[in-house]
């Protein structure tokens, strides 16, 4: 079985180090993994501003490159909601049938298919605050949204909890979102910016040194909010943390 | 006096007091223009920092109050379930309800819109020589612009909802279905209240501030010619109406003058008086976190001696039922619960929306009533689903979010250049060749400029963060080629 990995664009462009975790992971996981050399992007921009024919090309080229896998994974919450529940501007032949129903986020993976509950290769002696994003909370499912009753659950949690030396802190605003949102982040720069400002306030406040998600581009938001504000706090995959990177 | 009130020493100082914001409003023809509005709501920073914690409060209090509750979900499920039988079943429900409030001695009143509804009720005061009207908080009523028009036509309308009455009195909308000043801090009350009912404007106590109110407004509540009231359910079976407050202002409007008419939505229709039992239950623990409004008024006939009189509005609703993707937003129960919890509504504020529907709810109501106004709206979200996850009927609030904008785009309501420019970044992303040229200008435009050919308006990312670094080790793509592919496959996949 090969899985056919597929490192988002944003991801390929500024975070090498998170396609190359991946990777990395998965291998010592003993997984065949390939990666497809003319894959760009999950075609969500255009579908997130409403554009759906304007996405129809490249969500064709997705499927074209990826419908020879057995399955496809990527460390990107938000672009595996875009493959599962929105890959539709295409014809639902059975290749895209196929892609969408046999995409995984990395935890996804990690946690349901492969079972995973130990990586003794990893230490991470740090603060971690972690980040659910919207799309991993509550399309994917990674764990139990704060506005719903009982029943807590987190998947990326479980994961990493294992990790040798790891302190998780919450923020008090557990899953607020960070203000990313996709075109929002542009459209709606000034409550997109405040958003992330609170966000990483929440999170200094509790103590985390470290804000660790599965999604690359509430990261890339939240660092950029960082930097403009100057707080010392410090961003990673958590495909990084798994996979034992050095902080 | 010699000794300090102890009411005046706990004013805050007038010196430190922030302005009020007062985001823009659209005109008439005019589109909404969401962002600036926002920014101009955050550009009063103690007003925007007090909202989102008072406003997030809420949401803590509910999720507080329905984790007392076992069946929390389970009541959802079932209110969801009862509304949508509702709605599915609605001619049927309307008219058994109509024949069933005739049958109590109420006059029913069919309005198929808002001039409708504002005519109809103008003909009512008319005949019984009203000229002053006191009425409590009422969506529809905002909807139908039905206290400018009774303004225009010599009729004196007074809010007796506390906050309804200051928005009233600074002649500014609401901006929240649930508590439409929560916008305002107490120096803005204060300042309202001192030019308009008299009171000192140097102290802004809650309590004096509430006071004041109450003794103003009272004389125009006993000296009413009429009375008027919402409804937040309309029962079928027996023909009465619920009205829910925690003021007790819908039974001084209802029961102190001899005339009450009801302004209802038809959608607001359930089948049964037991249904009560579930929506209850919801709405006051989905709207503050309270186990039940303080007042909850079963209506069903008039008072000996007086008039009653009901008018059943529809005002797009029935149109609107007709969507196979938008039908569900009239299961809505108007608790704010969706606002409460929505990140952007408690950045932006209400005013920021410039519509009678606010948050998470006006995204998905406003554009149907008018699509070019409201344009605006579905995109001013991140679709992080939380609304949907405390909506007390489970509409699917971010999924239609999501089909607005798909909508709106078709309809040609997206400015020109965010289409143009989507559409060429589609033409780039479909293409590995240009993508790769476009990763690496954005790489070396980085070093010296800011941008990123995905970005419409490279400048908006940069206005409130960094952009990324340029990664040492280059792409990823670039990383595979040097570290894991055969240096002849490597060439052939020199893009």
């Amino acid at each position: 079985m090969t899985i056919g990995l597929f490192v988002p664009c944003f991801i390929d462009a500024f975070y090498p180090k998170v396609g190359i975790a991946t990777l990395e992971l998965l291998e010592r996981l003993g997984c065949d993994v390939a990666y497809p050399f003319d894959q760009t992007c999950c075609g969500q921009p255009m579908v997130n501003a409403g554009c759906h024919p304007e996405s129809a090309a490249t969500q064709q080229l997705f499927v074209d490159n990826f419908a020879k896998y057995d399955v496809i994974v990527a460390p990107s919450g938000s672009c595996i909601h875009q493959i599962r529940d929105n890959l539709t501007a295409i014809e639902q032949t059975p290749e895209v049938v196929h892609v969408r129903e046999q995409s995984y986020e990395l935890v996804e993976y990690l946690h349901d298919v492969l079972g995973v509950r130990e990586f003794p290769w990893a230490r991470f002696p740090h603060r971690v605050g972690y980040h659910d994003s919207c799309n991993t909370l509550r399309n994917l499912g990674h764990g139990q949204p704060s506005e719903l009753a009982g029943g807590y659950f987190s998947k990326p949690r479980t994961l990493l909890e294992t990790v040798a030396g790891i302190e998780l802190v919450s923020p008090a605003r557990p899953d607020e979102c960070c203000g990313f949102g996709g075109t929002f982040s542009v459209t709606e720069p000034e409550v997109s910016g405040r958003m992330g400002y609170d966000k990483i306030t929440d999170h200094g406040a509790a103590g985390a040194e470290y804000i660790v998600s599965a999604d690359t581009s509430c990261l890339m938001h939240q660092q950029g909010c960082a930097k403009r504000i100057g707080a010392p706090v410090q961003f990673k995959h958590i495909a990084e943390i798994l996979n034992g990177d050095a902080a | 006096m010699s000794a300090p009130d102890p009411i005046k020493s706990r004013n805050s100082p007038k010196a430190a007091r922030e302005a009020a914001p007062r985001p823009d409003k659209a005109g008439p023809g005019e589109r909404q223009n969401h962002r600036k509005a926002a920014r101009q709501f955050l550009d009063s920073p103690e007003h925007a920092k007090s909202h989102d914690t008072r406003v997030w409060a809420m949401r803590q209090r509910r999720d507080t109050a329905a984790e007392t509750i076992d069946e929390w979900e389970a009541l959802r499920d079932l209110a969801s379930q009862i509304k949508t039988h509702a709605l599915t079943h609605l001619d049927d429900y309307l008219e058994q309800f109509a024949d069933n409030a005739a049958a109590n001695g109420v006059h029913v009143h069919w309005a198929g819109d808002a001039a409708d509804h504002n005519r109809i009720v103008h003909e009512i005061f008319k005949d019984h020589g009203v000229k002053k009207v006191i009425k409590s908080k009422s969506m529809l009523m905002e909807e139908c612009g039905f206290r400018h028009y009774m303004e225009g036509v010599g009729i004196d309308i007074v809010e007796t909802d506390l906050g309804e009455r200051i928005q009233q009195l600074d002649a500014e909308d609401p901006s929240h279905v649930v508590v439409p000043s929560v916008h305002k801090m107490r120096s803005d009350v204060a300042e309202v209240f001192s030019k308009t009912i008299g009171s000192d404007p140097d102290n802004d106590d809650a309590y004096y501030l509430t006071e004041q109110q109450r003794q103003h407004t009272r004389p125009l509540i006993l000296d009413a010619d009429a009375g008027m009231t919402g409804a937040n359910f309309a029962v079928a079976e027996t023909g009465g109406f619920v009205v829910c407050t925690n003021e007790g202002n819908a039974d001084l409007s209802a029961n102190v003058p001899d005339l009450h008419v009801a302004s209802i939505g038809i959608e607001k229709i359930v089948p049964k008086r037991s249904d009560m039992g579930v929506f209850i239950r919801l709405l006051s623990r989905s709207a503050l976190g309270s186990p039940i409004t303080q007042y909850t008024s079963h209506f069903r006939s008039p008072k000996p001696g007086g008039e009653m009189h009901i008018v059943l509005v529809d005002n797009g609703r029935s149109k609107r039922l007709g969507q196979e993707r938008f039908w569900s937003s009239l299961k809505c129960i108007r608790c704010g619960a969706c606002m409460n919890t929505c990140p952007v509504f408690r950045r932006s504020g209400g005013l920021s929306y410039g519509a009678t529907y606010t948050g998470p709810l006006g995204l998905i109501l406003d554009p149907s009533i008018d699509a070019y106004r409201y344009s605006n709206l579905p995109f001013a979200s991140t679709l992080n689903g939380s609304c949907t996850n405390v909506c007390p009927v489970k509409i699917n609030i971010h999924e239609q979010i999501f089909e607005w904008r798909k909508v709106l785009a078709e309809d040609d309501q997206i400015p020109w250049t965010k289409r143009k420019t989507l559409a060429a970044a589609g033409e780039v992303l479909a293409n590995p060749k240009s993508y790769r040229t476009a990763v690496k200008s954005a790489h070396s435009a980085l070093k010296y400029l800011p941008g990123w050919a995905i970005y419409n308006k490279l400048n908006a990312w940069g206005q409130v963060r960094d952009f990324p670094d340029v990664p040492a080790e280059g792409t990823f793509h670039d990383w595979y080629k040097k570290n894991r592919m055969p240096a002849d496959a490597a060439t052939q996949g020199d893009h």
